[in-house]
Order: C-alpha cells, then structure tokens, then sequence
C-alpha cells in the first residue's frame, strides 16, 4: 500500500503488519517508515509488527533509533514489534557502536516472528526482550 | 661519466638483454616448469625498458624517487607473482641480480673509458642494482607474508568447530588459551552458523580454557549481545571456580547471561526451553 | 601511492552516497565483512553529524598502503560551529541536540585509528582509518 512513490510499502497479514526493508535507506526514507507504520497500526488495529531487515548490511544508529521508537510507539498503540533477520556484521557492529536496542524484540526470521508474536511469551530465564550491552 | 649508464643501456639494449637472458636461463634458480623463455624475455624486456628511463635522469641511488617509480611497480607485481607461484626468495631474487654481469660486460665493451671511471660505473650500478634486487626481496617476504596470514585466517576458522548438537542448538566448545584473534573467528563464526541453521540457542562451552582475560570476556559478552540482536540466546557452560572468581575481580558483568556450569547441564536447559523434555529422540518421530 | 575521492555532504542522501562509496573501496581492498560494516557504520555516523550540526562539510576517502598493511582513511571536514568540549562530546551518550547524541564515541570503536580537531566558530575535522 503506497502512500507515495519512494515509501517503503507495508504489508497487512491479518492482525500483523510486515514490513521488509530492501534498500539502503535514506534518513528521510527511515523517518518517513516511522510515520506509515505508526498511522497504519492505529488505521488497522495492528496487533503486531514485523520489521524484516534481512536485506540490510548497514544499520547505524539513525536507524537503530528508528527502530527502537517504532518499537515503543507500536507498543503504546497495543501492538508489538519483532525485529528480524539482522546480519551477523551488523549485529556486531551494532554491539560495538553501543546503542541501546533494549526493548526491541528480535527474531532470525519473519517465521520465527511471527510465531513469537502469536505466543507473545516472555521466557522467565532467557528474556528476550531485552536487547542490552 | 656517469651517464655512461644510461647511455650503455641504450646503444647496448639488446647485447645485454641476450647476456642477461642466457645468465637466468642458465642459472641452477631458473624455473623453467613455472616460467616460459618467452615470458622472461618478456619480462627482462620491460625492466630493461623502465629502468633505462629511470637512469636518463641521472640518478643511481634513490630508488624511492619518481623517476624509478615504473620500475619498483613493475618489480612489485614481478615479485608477487613470482612468490604466488611458488618461487622461491633467491630464485625471484636472481632475476635482478644477475643482471649485474651483463651491465659490468657492456661497461667493457663501451671502451672509451679510463680506468677510474670504469670502476666508478661499476661500482654505482652494484649498488643500484643490489638496492632493486633487495627491493624485490622485501616485496617477496611481503606477499608471502600476506599468503600465510590468509592461510592462518583460513586454519582458525576451521579450528574453532561450531557443532549443531540438536535441532535449532548450536556448541561451541572453545578450547585452550583464547587469544583475540582466535575468540573474534570463533565468534563470527558462530554467528554466522546461527543464520545458517537457524538456531536460536547457542551453548559457548570454555570448560577447556584455563584463563579468561578481559579481551576475551568482552569478546564472548559482545558475542551474547550480537546473537540477541539477531534473535538467539547464547548460554555460556563451563565456567570453573576460578573463571569465576577473575570474572568477578575484572568486574565483568554476567548478570545478563545465562550461565550454566557444565555443558550437559547447559543442554538440558537449551531443551527445556525449545519445549523438548528428554535428551533422547523419540524414535517414532 | 594514494588514491583520493571526494564526496560532498550538502543533502541528508548524501550520507547514504558516502556509505556506498566507503563500501566500495572497503570492498576493493578487500576488508573482511564484519571491518567493512564497521568502517561504513562509522562514516555514515560522522557524515551525519557533518549534516546535521554543520549543514554538511566535504568526505575524502583514501587508501593507503604501509609495507604490507592496506588501509582505508575517512576525512570529514566541515565548517561548521566546532565543538567547545571534545573530550565530553567523546563520551557516550552526550547530547547538545535533540537528544541524538553525537555517536563520536561509538564511531571511535569502530576504527584504528581517530583523531579529531575541531575550533568553536570555524569548523571541525575528523579523521578515521581502518586497517585490514
């Protein structure tokens, strides 16, 4: 569903949205996602995200943050975001930049979160729902 | 006087590229199963070619100055490929050295010379020519430098198994004293294995690693939190006593991981927790 | 034995321009994935910066070669305002902004090498290397 041309579309699947991130975004493009996602959630009663950054070899921390505030603003609109498929050079980059990612959830695939998001299980030993250094 | 060098290696270019090609073809270095005559003509021909410009300017000592800049490029690719191939040092070497007995016999021949200049020629192309070839050495050792640490590289990874012990589960039993070279291969590897398998649950297993330093804490805790990021637990197993206790004095914070003592245990969790009770496979599955 | 290339900051596409072409030299010298991610990470941090509190500024990438080690260097000047207090912008977590942080500290983890000059009023260069 494109509002304009040069937005990154956004996928209903039932009471999920997905979205998959495919190119190198630009600021403007990261803030504009921001925006679509949080007005799609409220319009669709979106009771989970999934945010598929597979495609990505660079998240820096323009990005991170925008992930990290998707997270928490679908939150407060009663749906919850899994962050999937991040590259293992990018995960430890990540590490090493020091962004403070807790609160997003993470998964190694759309599957995979999507079955976290229909269990909406914290595990009691190994929570991962916090994602800190 | 001193541009008799330059001049010898115009008016006498091809009397020394023959006495220069019959010397390499007939010394005990010439590899002649990793080299056609052909290329080495080739070959000699073009050094002949740049180094009789370089010497026009005059100048047979620096050989790091513009003028000799083709020549120490055209000796830098000659002496990779030669150290790729398999040549040996004094077999690449040999190419510019023995160059030396034909530049000193085209001196002869030139004739009009007194015997103080003939020496002072002699003697400046010695050591212009002992400086390229022991350029050439250098590049040599450089490359193969550059070969054995790819080849290191290579070793680590393969030595540092990352083991998928059950469905979605992968172990890393590090071994022996962790350097941190070793530990950042280990973990990348690990890493990479958990796209690849799709595990959610790593087990780092360092019962068989005597000493944990800082660095290599750090490793393993970044590890921890970069396989969070992608979406899988890691649990750390083995930790001895005394691991235990230089953890604590390095303040190292472990109150975000899971740690279990042996690797047994560390499974029995990772199980649990996929929601598999038993270790054993049920055989009707 | 230098190549130089130039990229000028004046729009926020322009940082994503010199993630592409930190890449690809990172590429041509051959760093490892995880040494490429980290040095296009750090530039794309410092060319942000350059954007964002100094309406832009001038990236030139070099490679470099030392003996046997390859390298890639990262300059970014701008002319901006300066930083009064580098050693407080090095830490984690400072802000001047809204609240973005200047992720100098970060970019610095990301390299070899870091070093940073800058003057209140007149601008600031920061300079990174990356080893192979």
């Amino acid at each position: 569903m494109f509002a304009a041309m040069d937005r990154i579309p956004i996928l209903r699947m039932g009471d999920f949205l997905l979205v998959t991130i495919q190119l190198d975004m630009h600021d403007q493009l990261a803030s504009a996602l921001q925006d679509d996602l949080t007005t799609k959630i409220a319009e669709a009663n979106a009771k989970g995200v999934l945010i598929d950054i597979s495609s990505l070899d660079i998240v820096d921390s323009f990005i991170g943050r925008m992930l990290a505030t998707t997270s928490a603003m679908a939150r407060v609109l009663g749906a919850e975001t899994v962050v999937v498929g991040m590259q293992p050079a990018v995960a430890i980059t990540l590490v090493e930049l020091g962004l403070d990612l807790s609160g997003v959830h993470t998964a190694l695939d759309v599957e995979k979160g999507m079955e976290m998001l229909r269990n909406r299980i914290s595990l009691p030993e190994l929570g991962n729902t916090d994602v800190r250094f | 006087m001193t541009t008799s060098i330059a001049n010898v290696l115009v008016s006498q270019r091809n009397e020394i590229l023959q006495e220069w090609m019959r010397q390499q073809l007939s010394s005990e270095t010439m590899r002649a199963d990793l080299v056609s005559e052909a290329d080495l003509r080739t070959e000699s021909d073009r050094f002949l070619e740049v180094l009789s410009r370089a010497v026009q300017s005059g100048n047979f000592n620096d050989i790091h100055a513009p003028e000799y800049k083709p020549v120490l490029e055209m000796l830098e690719r000659f002496s990779r490929s030669r150290g790729l191939q398999g040549f040996s040092p004094s077999e690449t070497a040999t190419f510019v050295f023995s160059f030396k007995q034909p530049i000193f016999d085209a001196f002869r021949k030139s004739g009009d010379m007194d015997p103080a200049g003939h020496i002072e020629n002699i003697w400046a192309a010695n050591l212009l020519i002992d400086k390229l070839g022991l350029y050439t050495t250098e590049i040599y050792q450089q490359s193969r430098e550059e070969v054995i640490r790819r080849q290191q590289e290579e070793m680590l990874e393969l030595s540092t198994p990352v083991m998928e012990i059950w469905e979605g589960i992968l172990a890393l039993p590090l071994i022996g004293t962790l350097d941190s070279a070793r530990t950042s291969v280990a973990m990348e590897t690990l890493l990479q294995t958990i796209v690849e398998t799709r595990s959610e649950l790593a087990i780092i297993d360092i019962t068989g690693v005597p000493t944990v330093d800082t660095l290599v804490a750090q490793h393993l805790l970044k590890t921890v939190a970069a396989a969070r990021l992608m979406g899988a637990d890691c649990v750390i197993s083995g930790i001895r006593p005394q691991i235990a206790q230089t953890m604590v004095h390095l303040q190292i914070d472990l109150s975000e991981v899971v740690t279990k003592a042996t690797l047994a245990e560390a499974l029995r969790f990772a199980l649990k927790r996929s929601g598999r009770a038993t270790l054993t496979k049920n055989p009707k599955e | 034995m230098s190549d130089f290339e130039i990229i000028p900051v004046v729009e926020s596409k322009d940082i994503v321009a010199v993630r592409h072409a930190v890449r690809q030299q990172a590429v041509k010298i051959k760093f490892s994935l995880v040494d490429q991610t980290k040095i296009v990470t750090a530039a794309s941090e410092l060319a942000r910066n350059m954007f964002v509190y100094a309406g832009g500024g001038e990236v030139t990438l070099e490679v470099l070669q030392e003996d046997a080690r390859h390298g890639l260097r990262a300059r970014f000047v701008d002319k901006g305002p300066g930083i009064a207090n580098i050693d407080l912008a090095l830490r984690d977590g400072f802000t001047t902004g809204r609240g973005l942080g200047l992720g100098l500290g970060g970019a610095k983890r990301l390299v070899n090498e870091f070093s940073i000059e800058s003057t209140p009023g007149k601008g600031t260069r920061v300079t990174i290397t990356r080893w192979r």
